[in-house]
């Protein structure tokens, strides 16, 4: 589908132009526009982005006209929404103990959010999480988390912390600092690309009839299994990093 | 040899780069392996505790694959994006 508005646009917008007989896994420019000079796309990260928000926004506003009045014996949206919520909160529970009910809400948003973002390869989008672009800022934003709760807990002592052991260490106490949204960020990206990129070779270059029942295996393997436990290593890292910040 | 171009010299280069680069899956390959191995020694010694045992032994080779994935976004930057040409 996305290719099709693509072509009917016209390739002018691609961005990172695959050659016509390679596998296409790129990010494609749809729409062209110019701000403050500069040549801007809305590329197919964007268009999967939106749906994926969509998704999830309408599902829990279905769930919270439905949650309204609750019933006694739960119906099936109300067993999905419940299974969900008691998931997360259990993760959370797990590794923040007594702080859990103020990060709950955070770490829920960024796993629904990543875990939906990672399988929707399955449906035939390009995972928005396949683009840097999309997992770095969610890097800066545990970063953010991170750093406003250390200095929120510890006040001065979270910037001479990082004079400890010796002081002569402190560059490489920064350097280890601004490391973290990076790796994070790096993880997911690298995997969900990787993952990408394997299915478009399999659905590219193998011959036809191989194309039949094997790449639904690989879909299980790079889309869910390997999307499911990204998102879960995202929200424990980060789970971990805070904790080790407003730990007493 | 004089019909080998600059463009085309630097192409063959990035992909015997791209080649080297993931020899950095080495790496991660041990580390999962050595996991697995101690997380299978662990569901033997106790095997109630297979789930918590599952679940670290997977966070702990989700983390140390990160390694081998920095090398391959660099071959897939020297195949694909071609930075150099």
């Amino acid at each position: 589908m996305l290719t099709g508005i693509s072509s009917l646009i016209g390739n002018a917008g691609i961005l990172l132009a695959a050659q016509n007989n390679e596998p296409d896994f790129m990010i494609h420019g749809l729409i062209k526009y110019k701000l403050f000079g500069q040549d801007l796309y809305i590329t197919t990260t964007h268009v999967s982005i939106i749906i994926v928000t969509l998704l999830l926004i309408t599902f829990f506003l279905i769930m919270k006209r439905k949650m309204k009045n609750p019933e006694e014996v739960p119906g099936t949206l109300q067993n999905i929404a419940e299974i969900i919520v008691e998931a997360i909160d259990n993760m959370v529970n797990q590794n923040m103990g007594k702080n859990a009910r103020r990060f709950v809400n955070y770490i829920g948003t960024i796993f629904l959010f990543i875990f939906i973002s990672n399988i929707s390869g399955v449906f035939g989008l390009r995972p928005p999480t396949a683009d840097f672009g999309v997992t770095l800022p969610l890097g800066l934003i545990t970063f953010a988390l991170i750093h406003y709760n250390d200095v929120k807990k510890n006040k001065a002592r979270a910037f001479t912390s990082l004079f400890k052991p010796l002081f002569f260490l402190f560059p490489i106490n920064v350097i280890g600092e601004i490391a973290i949204p990076f790796s994070l960020a790096l993880r997911l990206y690298g995997n969900i690309l990787s993952g990408t990129v394997m299915m478009a070779l399999v659905y590219g270059l193998l011959p036809i009839f191989v194309k039949i029942g094997i790449p639904a295996v690989l879909h299980v393997y790079f889309d869910l299994f390997a999307g499911a436990i990204q998102t879960y290593v995202f929200c424990m890292l980060t789970m971990a990093f805070v904790n080790d910040k407003i730990a007493d | 040899m004089s019909q080998i171009t600059n463009e085309g010299l630097i192409l063959a280069c990035s992909a015997i780069g791209a080649g080297l680069a993931v020899i950095a899956g080495i790496g991660p390959g041990v580390g999962q392996g050595y996991a697995a191995g101690q997380a299978a020694a662990a569901v033997g010694r106790n095997p109630g505790a297979k789930s918590d045992i599952t679940t670290t032994m997977l966070l702990g080779q989700a983390v140390a694959e990160t390694t081998g994935l920095y090398g391959l976004l660099i071959a897939f930057l020297l195949l694909f994006v071609k930075p150099l040409t």
